[in-house]
């Protein structure tokens, strides 16, 4: 027997007061890790937790833990490998619409992603400065033209990345509420299997159709471009399209809204910003470390035996990576409870780590950069319009952020 | 300071350019890591150490 083959389950965790994810937060600050998993930490880094379905996995919650564990290829990205372990029901689901390379290991990912490498990296992005630039002045425009309130998320924070990413992959714009509607559904941890799998269906057939009529008529973006390549199938097509038009649309999108609302919260560091502007880069690299909008963790399944934090990972068991412990880890972010815009926060792991980082953090980055730059100056009176604590936070999404965010100015 | 970046293991996230963009490109055919300046001069080294820290794939390697 390898010891690919060995699955041996974990015994479900019997203390009383096992972890159990996703764990809920505490009311005192959402941004913070939930209580239990932050705790994980200083006690016991890599831990047991038992998932909904009442099966453990392992917790791994220290920066360099998470690192080795997405460094290192003896943890599979595959989800179709027993023991992968999945937040909901509806998660599992998701394998239904085709496998994205996320969620295959190389070299089957590496040539997948690598048909995408050269649409996201640095330099092609940052030449798209000033057109993102443009759309985040004339959204800001459009909220205030004779309002002083509306809601940033459907006014600012989502139309910006979706125009953005739409544009890249040449989908109209004008489909933006079928898709939008069809990505929340994806990420809801509230989803039934039976509503992702339709949601999917829905999702992959409208970029199936979208890919075939650019065979007729080309443009530039990504989605013809992989139909001129010739190499991969329409339905193949559709399925990493599905990727890139969910992920381009809820991840900036949640960070642009939470960031806006943990300035709000830490008024020193929204004035300090304000006075200083060109501390915008290094804050939005803070952000995305305090906040860590992928809250519920990476999941990898071992495929050997493993030592992690003094702990054996068996092969066939399931790992999540906390990745906001690991962001607020002391050892390398002393003082990390607090949000701090002048802190070096280059090595956050909130792209994750390893082959599978975020192909898309340069177009991230800069449309963050570009978003809190052009809120902050546009609009020096933002307040929030309703108390803090009515805000709707997404503790039922895969992606964490707000449902919306009444603003005043 | 000797930089090795192995083209083979970088999966193009463009961490490196950030980090030290008189050091390191991305290719333009598909994003995959170009070192610029294989003996960058001291006032780089911190910032290539950087680079070296945060890649996620492991690809750059440095020798004193
Ligand atoms: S940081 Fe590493 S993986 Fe990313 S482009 Fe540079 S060498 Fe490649």
């Amino acid at each position: 027997m390898t010891t690919a083959e060995r699955t041996a389950p974990l015994d479900a965790p019997d203390a009383p007061d096992a972890l159990a994810v996703p764990a809920a937060r505490a009311p005192g600050c959402p941004f913070d890790p939930a209580p239990g998993v932050a705790r994980a930490v200083h006690e016991e880094p890599v831990t047991r937790a038992t998932l909904w379905d009442g099966s453990a996995c392992w917790l791994v919650t220290r920066h360099q833990d998470v690192r080795q564990v997405l460094g290192d290829q003896r943890f599979s990205a595959d989800a179709h490998l027993p023991g992968f372990p999945f937040l909901t029901a509806g998660g599992r689901e998701i394998l239904s619409g085709g496998t994205t390379f996320i969620r295959q290991d190389d070299p089957e990912h590496a040539r997948l992603r690598r048909m995408l490498t050269a649409d996201f990296m640095v330099k092609k992005v940052e030449a798209m400065r000033p057109e993102v630039q443009r759309l985040a002045d004339e959204l800001i425009d459009r909220m205030t033209d004779g309002r002083t309130s509306a809601d940033l998320v459907t006014d600012f924070a989502l139309p910006l990345p979706s125009l953005v990413i739409c544009l890249l992959l040449g989908v109209p714009y004008e489909d933006h509420g079928y898709f939008q509607e069809r990505s929340r559904i994806l990420l809801s941890l509230r989803s039934t299997a039976e509503e992702v799998r339709t949601a999917q269906l829905e999702l992959v057939a409208y970029l199936t159709r979208l890919a075939e009529s650019k065979r007729e008529r080309p443009d530039d973006g990504i989605v013809s471009r992989l139909v001129a390549r010739g190499e991969l199938s329409f339905a193949e097509i559709a399925t990493m399209g599905r990727l890139l038009l969910v992920a381009g649309h809820e991840t900036t999108a949640n960070m642009t809204a939470l960031s806006t609302l943990a300035l709000l919260r830490n008024p020193d560091q929204l004035a300090r910003l304000r006075a200083e502007p060109s501390l915008v880069k290094g804050a939005v690299e803070e952000l995305l470390r305090y906040l860590t909008i992928v809250h519920n963790g990476v999941p990898r399944v071992a495929t050997e035996d493993v030592e992690v934090g003094g702990r054996t990972i068996r092969a066939g068991e399931g790992v999540l990576c906390t990745i906001n412990t690991a962001n607020r880890d002391e050892d390398v972010f002393p003082g990390g409870e607090a949000l701090d815009v002048t802190r070096d926060a280059r090595r956050h792991v909130a792209f994750g780590f390893g082959v599978h980082q975020c192909l898309g953090q340069p177009l991230a980055r800069v449309e963050l950069q570009i978003a809190v730059e052009t809120l902050i100056r546009r609009l020096p009176g933002l307040r929030l319009d309703i108390p803090f604590e009515d805000v709707a936070f997404r503790s039922d999404m895969a992606i964490y952020g707000v449902h919306s965010l009444p603003v005043a100015w | 300071m000797r930089i090795h970046a192995d083209q083979e293991k970088c999966c193009g996230a463009g961490s490196c350019v950030l980090a030290a963009p008189d050091v390191f490109d991305q290719r333009e055919e598909d994003g995959i890591v170009v070192v610029l300046d294989a003996e960058p001069p001291a006032a780089l080294h911190d910032a290539v150490r950087e680079a070296a820290a945060i890649c996620p794939a492991a690809a750059i390697s440095v020798s004193d």
